[in-house]
C-alpha cells in the first residue's frame, strides 16, 4: 500500500505504540483487500472493547483493559497503551439489557464484565449509543462522508439513504480506525463500486413497514451481495421504511447498498443509479413475489399459540413506539404471551417524557434498550413460538434460538401479544 | 500420485504455508450466528455444511455473508484452537479479508482457476500463500 506521510509516521511509532499497532493491523487488512491506499475517516461505529469473558480469560489479561484491547481489538502480540480515539466514534448494540438482567440468562460475572467494558470504552472517548440505529440518535453522517461502520443494517442505511460511504467493517478494523482515522480505500469508498447491478421493477404498492420488510427480504435473496436499484416507488419512503427494507435485504442477502429511483441520493434517475455498469439484471417485484416473500418468512411458524412478540429490530424509533402505545393503551398483554420492545437509550429517554413507558408497563409489556433477542439470546422463559414485525429477526430467531417465528405487520404482532393467537395475514 | 497433482496460482491474502484435508462449499459462510467459534462448527441450519467442523481443515468456500461480527467470530476460532489450517476463497469482501487477517491462517484468493470446481472435500491441499501457490492432490 502507498502510505501518506502521516500514515507512515503512525506505522513508525511516532504517535505512540497504540496507534502504531492499529496502523499495522490496517496495513495487513488493506493488503489483504488489495487496496492501494487509505482514506481519512472521522466517523467510526463499532463494538470496540466489548470482549467476552472467554476472550479475557484466554489472554489472561485480568483487569488490564489496554492489554485485552491490544490483543483482541488490534490483534497485536504485544500489549500497548491504548490512547483515546482520534475520530468521532460510537458503540453499537450490546449483548446485555442493563436494566433488566433478570429477563435473560447471564453467565456468572458476565454482566459485571460487560459493565467494565462499557466504562473502559467510554473512557477511550467512544459515545455509548448502544444501538444498531446510530443514524437515528446522534450519528448521521453527511453525503459523501467516509465512515467505518459495523452492523449490516446500519451500513446499508449509511450508504443508501445518507449517501455516506462505508464498507461493512468489523470489530478489529473499527477499533483500529478510531485510533488512526484511517480505513482502506476500497469498495464503497469508491464511486465505481456504488453503481447498481440489478434493476428491480416494482409493480405493487409498497407503503407500510411490512411491505418494505417483505420487499427487502425478497430483493436481498435475489441479489445476494449485489446492489439493487428499485424503480416504481411513488410515495417517498420514510426513515422507518428504509430501516426495515435495508435490514431485511442485508440479512437475506448481503446487501450493503441499494438505490430507490427518485428517492435516494445517488439515484435521481435509473441511469445515474446504474452509472457506468453497462448492463443490469432485471426482475419484477409484484404481488406474486410479495406473497412468496410472506410465505417464506412464515415457513418457520407452525403453532399459532404465540408466547412472545418481539418488536424493535432494528431498534424502534419514537414514532414506532407511539404506534404501539396507541394499539395497547388500556389493554393487557395476554397471560400466555409476552411483548418486548427494543430501542436505543436516547429514544427510551424521550419515550419516558411522553409517558410511553407507563402505557407499556401498564399493558404488561417491557421496553428494553441496548440489545435485542438475537444479540442477547434472550426470549421470555419457555418461549417456543415468537412473532415479530422484523424480517431480519424472523430470519435469525429460529436458527439462533430454536424457536418458531411468525412475521407480520406491527398491528398483527400486537394483536398476537394481546390474544396469544397468531391471526396475521398477507396484505 | 504426483502426476495427478493440480497447481493453481493466485494472490497471497495472508502469508504462510500449511497443508491439510479440504472442506469445500460453494456457498458463502456466515460468521456471527453462522458458526460456533468454540468448536469451528457451521451451525446455520440452511447451510450445506451444517454440523461439520472446519477445525484443522483447509477451508475452501465462496466467501463471507451475514453479520459484521464475521471477523470477531473467526478471530475467536483461533483462540479456541478451532481455526482452519489454511483458507481459500473466491469472492473478496471486507468481512472475509479482515476475518482471515485476524485468524492468521495462510490464505490465497484470486486463483487462475475456480477453486470451488477444482477442489473437492477430502482432497489434500497444500497452500503456499507466500508464493501464491495452491497444490491439490485429489483423494
Amino acid at each position: 500500500m502507498k502510505l501518506s506521510s502521516d500514515e507512515q509516521a503512525m506505522l513508525d511509532g511516532e504517535d505512540g505504540s497504540g496507534r502504531q499497532k492499529a496502523m499495522e493491523l490496517l496495513v495487513r487488512y488493506g493488503e489483504a483487500l488489495g487496496a492501494e491506499k487509505f482514506v481519512d475517516t472521522d466517523n467510526v461505529t463499532g463494538t470496540m472493547g466489548s470482549s467476552s469473558t472467554f476472550i479475557r480469560d484466554y489472554f489472561d489479561t485480568g483487569d488490564d483493559r489496554d492489554k485485552l484491547f491490544s490483543y483482541f481489538d488490534l490483534d497485536s502480540d504485544e500489549a500497548v497503551e491504548i490512547p483515546k480515539a482520534r475520530t468521532f466514534a460510537c458503540h453499537l448494540q450490546t449483548r446485555f439489557e442493563p436494566q433488566r438482567p433478570d429477563l435473560h440468562d447471564t453467565p456468572a460475572g458476565a454482566l459485571e464484565f460487560h459493565q467494565d467494558n462499557q466504562e473502559y470504552t467510554a473512557g477511550l472517548g467512544v459515545k455509548m449509543l448502544n444501538t444498531c440505529t446510530p443514524y437515528v440518535v446522534g450519528n448521521t453522517p453527511a453525503q459523501g462522508e467516509h465512515c467505518a461502520w459495523m452492523e449490516s443494517s446500519a451500513v446499508v442505511y449509511c450508504n443508501s439513504v445518507l449517501g455516506a460511504r462505508t464498507n461493512t467493517e468489523g470489530r478489529e478494523s473499527t477499533s483500529a480506525a478510531m485510533l488512526t482515522g484511517k480505513i482502506p480505500d476500497w469498495g464503497f469508498h469508491r464511486d465505481e463500486y456504488r453503481f447498481g447491478s440489478h434493476h428491480v421493477k416494482v409493480e405493487t404498492p409498497i407503503e407500510s413497514v411490512m411491505d418494505w420488510g417483505m420487499m427487502g427480504y425478497y430483493v436481498g435473496k435475489m441479489v445476494q451481495e449485489n446492489i439493487p436499484v428499485i424503480e416504481g416507488i411513488s410515495a417517498a419512503p420514510e426513515l422507518i421504511h428504509h430501516k426495515h427494507f435495508g435490514a431485511a435485504a442485508a440479512s437475506s442477502g448481503g446487501v450493503e447498498m441499494y438505490h430507490v429511483v427518485g428517492h435516494t441520493p445517488e439515484a435521481d434517475s435509473l441511469e445515474q443509479a446504474l452509472g457506468s455498469r453497462k448492463s443490469a439484471e432485471n426482475f419484477v417485484y409484484g404481488i406474486n413475489e410479495m406473497r412468496e416473500a410472506y410465505d417464506e418468512l412464515n415457513a418457520q411458524g407452525n403453532s399459532d399459540d404465540i408466547d412472545y412478540v418481539m418488536l424493535g429490530c432494528p431498534h424502534y424509533t419514537l414514532e414506532q413506539i407511539a404506534v404501539v402505545c396507541r394499539l395497547i393503551e388500556g389493554k393487557k398483554v395476554h397471560e400466555n404471551s409476552n411483548l418486548w420492545i427494543f430501542t436505543s437509550r436516547a429514544v427510551r429517554n424521550e419515550a419516558i417524557k411522553h409517558d410511553f413507558h407507563k402505557i407499556i408497563a401498564k399493558a404488561g409489556a417491557v421496553l428494553m434498550t441496548d440489545t435485542c433477542s438475537a444479540m442477547a439470546s434472550a426470549t421470555p422463559a419457555g418461549t417456543k413460538v415468537a412473532a415479530t414485525d422484523s424480517a431480519k429477526q424472523t430470519y435469525y430467531l429460529p436458527s439462533m434460538l430454536g424457536v418458531e417465528a411468525w412475521f407480520g405487520s406491527t398491528k398483527d404482532c400486537v394483536d398476537a401479544a394481546l390474544t396469544s393467537k397468531w391471526r396475521g395475514v398477507c396484505p | 500420485m504426483s502426476a495427478d497433482k493440480i497447481i493453481m496460482r493466485g494472490r497471497k491474502i495472508v502469508g504462510g504455508v500449511a497443508e491439510g484435508e479440504a472442506l469445500v462449499t460453494s456457498q458463502t459462510i456466515s460468521g456471527w450466528g453462522g458458526i460456533d467459534p468454540m468448536t469451528g462448527t457451521i451451525i446455520e441450519t440452511r447451510h450445506e455444511l451444517c454440523g461439520q467442523s472446519f477445525k484443522d481443515k483447509v477451508l475452501v468456500f465462496r466467501g463471507a455473508k451475514g453479520s459484521s461480527g464475521w471477523s470477531a467470530a473467526f478471530h475467536q476460532t483461533r483462540l479456541a484452537g478451532c481455526a482452519p489450517k489454511a483458507v481459500i476463497f473466491s469472492e473478496m469482501t471486507t468481512k472475509v479479508a479482515l476475518g482471515v487477517v485476524v485468524m492468521r491462517t495462510p490464505c490465497v484468493s484470486e486463483l487462475d482457476d475456480d477453486p470451488l470446481e477444482v477442489i473437492a472435500t477430502g482432497d489434500w491441499v497444500k497452500v503456499d500463500a507466500d508464493n501464491g501457490i495452491v497444490e491439490v492432490i485429489p483423494k
